[in-house]
């Protein structure tokens, strides 16, 4: 669903100008009930090639293995068995969001429905098709991620797809296409200034850092987020007053402590950004918050801007 | 008898698979599976009460900001907080938002596309429908993709992004916009009056909110048709194949009331039972499970459990049935208007009830309705005004709380029980629950299984489009039934 509003034209402008044709689609396409079993299984005796199955949503295994947790409607098999019959056909096989890729969200908490990704199973290769499988060009299930992802993450993976332009190589560890993955969440964050003094929202509406005392893991989450922004280019989690829960990492529905607070050790975020040592964390926190303006401490802990910046040639 | 199996049925949230027993090519009983089951209920068991508010909204995917209002509703209540008056505007606006890119989303690709199917190509407005509105490749498709896409930033703006935003707290919201941001929603929103003028209605906005009985409907169905705009293609459609005397349901309805104000709701709360209206009373909600594949028996879902038993016997889904008083009923746009009292969808429900027609009708004069109301809304945002409530929340809060609320689909209800913070137990009866029940312990079926009773089928039509039609009409989101 959040592909529909891709590049701001939707999604069939979107695809149309990758040459992206959508064979089945369930939201889109005219086809249900008998039409729509016809095509997938044209696709399984070979009457129609499959260059690229996408898949939205964990694979739900229970109750005990049998798969009933999730049936494929109007057909007696479940959702599991569809795609291990129908991936070995794909050229490429690729995973549209979180629970899809790692299994997210129904994999909390006990994991009621032993939901797993396509090719994971949280942080843990393997999932339903197993950590060997590699689609007809050699790549792995390539992992869009994200709870939602950016839907144009989703647009421009198959857009790369569809010319053969993306390797092995242009993934990362967790599959993942670099264009997004290379980037943290954090980078271009408009809260930007507030992180670098320290300067902390002390409850929501404030407009200080939120990594402090309210949970963001945008330094830690792989996302261009803030770079590309949401919804018009006008919008991202942080830019909006609310943490980054890393929505893009395998695990990302277990977090240490919850969701809206960050989890604390002494007083020190568990939490700190990727590739920083912790002792240069702690230094250069304890210096910034020291050499904090006072502008950057009251807007912090303001729900709209209280003190202005100085204009140079201006008396403040 | 003769038997038959729709599934996938598609251009729908979810996953859906419906059996039709028929006789002579009539149908003489339905029964909605869903097929799916995803725990949410189990998953908020034990946890901390505010992750509620980053689980939820990923129940579903297109009613997102939906199930966020509910929960932040519930864990109000169960907090005794108030959420300010900016916060209660902004969080209308988002939701308000959510709700008409639904209706706009249910009525060009979800809806419409069954009456570009073959067995409708004799037709006199088969081309222009095929034009505008076929799968994937229609003009209107397009346009509507573009203006949804366009009416979203509303979300990007106020709430960061859609969907899964975690900008609506108990107290309001987490940001608190500033002139520009106001500047900025105001042009989404006339933008939007464009689209909904120019494309849909061609007319204004306030022709069509206003419209006061059948012959105003008529006059505005003629204005549409002459104009071009897809209202009255669709109008000219439905007069053809007389949806209006298809699909009819229950003439019992129901409304949480939408968009709340501390003062009450824009569209209030009640309910319409065989035309005279009743107060709404949550008291008198079951959830049966008689036919569903969870253990126990018909409970309040303040009381409710969530117990798979995969093998129940004669249970054919993994959606519960709510009831009112014993009473399967009928929510969603049509509901709504006729509880909040709009006089054209009182008076089609009055003539001819819940039908294809009438729940198509009710959904574009909401959605005239949800227009003007931002507009009014944008209005009274004050930017330097808080946003969020400053009271703190006590993180070893106990107690219950409820959060009913209307999402575009219908009414949806969230009840919690907190103790020392933790989530103890956490039910959720969504819209679709309500209309795409199963049946109860005493074999009533839910309210799409009753409205698809009489149905007649017509031969050589592989994908039975009156059936498309009539359970279109409800737009049903499986997603959220099944959480």
């Amino acid at each position: 669903m959040a592909a529909l509003t891709a590049e701001d034209r939707g999604l069939i402008q979107a695809l149309k100008a990758f040459d992206v044709n959508l064979l089945w689609h369930p939201a889109l396409s005219l086809e249900t009930g008998v039409e729509a079993l016809d095509i997938l299984n044209d696709v399984l005796d070979g009457r129609h090639t499959l260059d690229a199955l996408c898949i939205e949503g964990s694979v739900l295994r229970g109750p005990t293995g049998s798969g009933r947790f999730q049936m494929m409607p109007g057909s007696d098999q479940s959702m599991a068995a569809w795609i291990c019959q129908l991936a070995p056909l794909a050229r490429y096989v690729v995973a549209v969001g979180t629970c899809a890729a790692f299994g997210g969200i129904p994999m909390a908490d006990g994991n009621v429905t032993d939901a797993c990704g396509l090719q994971y199973e949280g942080d843990v290769q393997g999932g339903l098709l197993g950590r060997d499988f590699e689609s007809i060009t050699g790549l792995p299930v390539v992992n869009i991620a994200g709870c939602a992802p950016h839907p144009d993450w989703i647009t421009e993976t198959l857009g790369l797809l569809a010319t053969d332009g993306l390797d092995k190589d242009q993934l990362d560890t967790f599959a993942r296409p670099l264009f997004f993955a290379n980037h943290l969440a954090h980078h271009g964050c408009s809260r930007n200034e507030y992180y670098e003094f320290k300067a902390s929202a002390q409850r929501f509406s404030h407009l200080g850092c939120l990594m402090e005392n309210l949970g963001c893991k945008a330094t830690q989450a792989a996302g261009d987020c803030n770079l590309r922004s949401w919804n018009g280019s006008v919008g991202s989690c942080p830019d909006a007053g609310f943490p980054c829960i890393a929505c893009t990492s395998p695990g990302f529905e277990s977090p240490n402590d919850t969701f809206q607070e960050t989890a604390k050790r002494a007083g020190i975020p568990i939490g700190l950004p990727v590739d920083m040592p912790k002792a240069w964390f702690i230094a250069l926190a304890a210096l910034s918050k020291s050499a904090t303006p006072e502008r950057v401490k009251t807007n912090a802990v303001s729900d709209h801007v209280i003190v202005p910046p100085a204009r140079s040639g201006e008396k403040t | 008898m003769s038997r038959r199996i729709i599934g996938p049925f598609n251009r729908v949230e979810g996953d859906l698979e419906i059996t039709l027993e028929t006789t002579n090519d009539k149908i003489d009983s339905a029964h909605v599976t869903a097929p799916m089951f995803r725990g949410f209920e189990h998953i908020l068991q034990g946890r901390p009460m505010m992750d509620a508010l980053s689980i939820n909204p990923r129940i579903c995917g297109i009613c997102s900001v939906s199930q966020s209002v509910a929960t932040a509703t519930a864990l109000r209540d169960a907090l005794g907080l108030s959420a300010t008056l900016n916060g209660q505007l902004g969080t209308n606006l988002v939701h308000a938002t959510e709700n008409l890119a639904d209706h706009l989303t249910h009525f060009y690709l979800f809806f419409m596309p069954d009456f570009t199917r073959d067995v409708y190509a004799d037709k006199p407005w088969f081309d222009a429908s095929t034009t505008r509105f076929a799968a994937k490749t229609g003009a209107g498709a397009k346009a509507v993709l573009a203006a949804r896409a366009r009416l979203l930033h509303i979300t990007g703006i106020l709430a960061g992004k859609w969907p899964h935003t975690l900008a609506i707290q108990p107290g309001g919201l987490t940001q608190s916009p500033d002139d520009g941001a106001c500047m900025r929603i105001k042009s989404v929103l006339a933008d939007t009056r464009d689209f909904l003028q120019d494309h849909l209605f061609g007319q204004p906005l306030e022709q069509i909110s206003s419209m006061k009985d059948r012959q105003a409907l008529d006059k505005a169905i003629d204005v549409a048709l002459s104009a071009g705009a897809d209202f009255g293609r669709f109008g000219q459609i439905a007069r053809d194949l007389d949806l209006e005397s298809q699909g009819l349901g229950y003439a019992n309805f129901m409304s949480f009331g939408a968009y709340q104000f501390d003062q009450g709701p824009a569209f209030s709360a009640g309910r319409v039972v065989n035309g005279k209206p009743l107060a709404l009373n949550s008291n008198e909600f079951t959830e049966d499970v008689a036919n569903s594949w969870y253990a126990g028996e018909a409970l309040h879902p303040a009381q409710g459990q969530t117990i798979v038993n995969a093998d129940r016997q004669g249970a054919y889904s993994w959606s519960k049935a709510p009831r009112v008083a014993g009473n399967p009923v009928e929510v969603g746009a049509v509901a709504r208007q006729v509880v909040a009292g709009h006089p054209l969808v009182m008076d089609l429900v009055g003539a001819g009830g819940a039908n294809v027609f009438s729940r198509i009708i009710a959904r574009m004069v909401e959605s005239a309705r949800i227009v003007v109301l931002m507009e009014d809304w944008m209005q009274n945002l004050e930017p330097l005004a808080p946003i969020c409530s400053d009271t703190p929340i006590d993180p070893d809060q106990c107690g219950t709380g409820v959060g009913l609320v209307e999402a575009a689909r219908g009414s949806l209800g969230h009840w919690l029980n907190l103790e020392n913070g933790r989530i103890q137990s956490y039910q959720i009866v969504a819209p679709t629950t309500w209309n795409f029940s199963p049946r109860d312990g005493v074999g009533l079926p839910g309210a799409v299984e009753y409205a698809l009773q009489g149905t007649v089928l017509v031969d050589d039509d592989k994908a039975a489009a009156m059936v498309q039609h009539v359970v279109r009409s409800f737009d049903p989101c499986m997603a959220c039934t099944v959480h």
